[in-house]
């Protein structure tokens, strides 16, 4: 199942490798990335395969919002499917 | 990013984030006609097992469902058979253990609400129906989330003013009857011009008998993402704003077809229809009246906010049906003021009236809705109203409800206060003169005409 990975906040140094040494401790592949600063709010979108991952889709949520509180940033992971039902017919 | 871009991605998430847009509900009809029982204990007992059963999954699956998507789902809900059909058979005159079966199936469930105590009576009455629709005041009073609804004219039909009559009176005492609660029970009560049968927005919502035996009906919201929307335009002609509406439409309906779709793919139940209806909360930034305040109107209610209305409620309905394969319900755009910011706004400065109310209700879908009014006001004013509004829906063929509230001890300048979705209402004006001898006639007015349209 490939999902959404959002992250949306103030800029600062080690949102990437966070995000990412989480997904790579849990088996989660980055599919796809893309990255930008627009003063100073950094937002990240990738696109994640979540199949080979042993923790619930609902776990995976809960510790990557958690892990957003602790940087003071958002961080979201939805289906896929929620997306590409509102953009195309 | 493969197939769909950051900006749709960006959108998307500013939509849940900061414009409020919501699955408002998952509404799960089920049809008790096989609960019916000579025996009432029986019956009760029946139809609590029956709900709890078919509907055990549902506020899990909702909440599955919101986390696997990232949007929030705000109500789990249930509609049920109109009792008084289910009720019927059974050998008493005292309904209220329905009302409280109802109730107690909600809680073990976990729901946010249950419709359905209802009567269909835009002919005539039944006995059951009689019973029925004397007990609602003390049904209301008494349970927490069971909420009513009584059909009392269609176009077919006409409009059954015995029943418009007893509206009034029944209304005017659910207000005493829960006037330390703010006149609460009015909240969970509504009267229909042609109810439909897959509606699944509190407080009309039942499951019709010409459904199956259970259905899932999902009713998505999102004023706020129209009006946010609509800023992008500003100044630019109405081909241009019906058109941005209609783009947003699609995109929050497509939503809640996926939603109807995965939820009756994991409950196991026929999904039904989508509700495309824009329904407000009071949050700020959730209003319908912003959306018509924002295309040029200096306060919802002044001239032209009828024709505005009109251009939204159409557009919705445009977007929306190309973006589901099912769409019902009550389908447009809500209009209840307690529930709107901006109608709160417009009606606590005298820019919205009731007769402005009135005349929105032609080109919107529902009615009348959670208006609050003087407390004093005789039963007969309020069957009138009804009347009014009834005629709206008959002579037009549409649905129209009236979800009235005379806020007991209360006058024009005070307000009652419900809280959360169900919001704050300023108490409004209502003329003063009597429409007694009108409503005590009874009898039927008749079904109008259907050519020579005028």
């Amino acid at each position: 199942m490939n999902a959404i990975l959002s992250v949306m906040g103030i800029d600062q140094k080690g949102i990437i490798a966070k995000v990412s040494g989480f997904l790579y401790e849990n088996d989660i592949n980055i599919l796809d990335i893309n990255q930008t600063i627009v003063r100073n709010i950094f937002t990240m979108v990738m696109m994640v395969d979540l199949s080979a991952s042993k923790l619930e889709f609902g776990e995976i949520a809960d510790r990557l919002n958690k892990m957003g509180d602790e940087m003071g940033v958002e961080i979201r992971i939805q289906h896929e499917d929620i997306f590409k039902s509102m953009h195309r017919i | 990013m493969i197939n769909i871009n950051t900006k749709e991605i960006t959108e998307t998430i500013k939509m849940i984030r900061d414009q409020h847009l919501d699955i408002r509900t998952i509404t799960m009809g089920i049809s008790l006609l096989d609960c019916a029982d000579e025996n009432p204990e029986a019956a009760c007992r029946k139809i609590y097992d029956k709900i709890t059963k078919t509907a055990e999954n549902l506020v899990p699956v909702g909440e599955e469902i919101g986390r696997r998507y990232g949007i929030p789902i705000i109500n789990k809900r249930i509609s049920v058979t109109p009792i008084s059909l289910v009720a019927a058979a059974s050998k008493t005159d005292d309904y209220i253990p329905f009302a409280k079966t109802l109730d107690r199936a909600a809680k073990t469930l976990g729901i946010n609400f249950i419709g359905g105590y209802s009567a269909l009576v835009y002919k005539g009455y039944t006995e059951s129906d009689r019973k029925l629709i004397a007990s609602i005041p003390e049904a209301l009073s008494t349970t927490d989330y069971v909420c009513s609804s009584v059909g009392v004219a269609t176009t077919k039909a006409g409009i059954n003013m015995d029943a418009v009559k007893e509206m009034g009176e029944i209304i005017k005492k659910m207000s005493d009857m829960s006037k330390d609660n703010d006149s609460l029970g009015c909240a969970k009560f509504v009267v229909f011009a042609n109810p439909v049968e897959d509606n699944p927005f509190m407080a009309g919502a039942f499951h019709g008998v010409g459904e199956g035996s259970s259905v899932i009906n999902v009713g998505v919201s999102g004023p706020g993402v129209v009006k946010r929307a609509l800023e992008q335009v500003r100044g630019e002609d109405f081909g241009a704003v019906a058109e941005t509406i209609k783009n947003t439409a699609f995109k929050i309906t497509r939503m809640g077809q996926l939603v109807a779709r995965e939820a009756s793919k994991m409950l196991g139940v026929p999904y039904g229809i989508v509700d495309l209806s824009l329904a407000p909360t009071p949050e700020i930034g959730d209003s319908v009246a912003y959306i018509l305040e924002e295309m040029g109107l200096e306060k919802c209610g002044c001239h032209g906010t009828t024709a505005a209305l009109a251009l939204l409620n159409d557009a919705v309905k445009k977007g929306g049906v190309m973006a589901s394969s099912y769409v019902g319900g009550l389908s447009g755009a809500f209009i209840p003021v307690s529930e709107d910011a901006g109608m709160i706004s417009a009606a606590r400065s005298g820019a919205l009236t009731l007769d402005k109310l009135e005349a929105m209700t032609c080109v919107c879908s529902v009615g009348l809705d959670m208006i609050a009014i003087p407390g004093d006001t005789p039963a007969s004013t309020i069957s009138a109203i009804i009347a009014d509004e009834m005629a709206i829906g008959v002579i037009n063929q549409k649905t129209t409800a009236v979800r009235i509230i005379p806020a007991a001890g209360k006058n024009v300048g005070d307000k009652l206060e419900f809280g959360g979705l169900l919001g704050e209402a300023p108490v409004m004006r209502v003329h003063h003169h009597s429409a007694e001898d009108f409503i005590n006639r009874g009898g039927r007015i008749p079904a109008p005409i259907h050519s020579l349209r005028n």
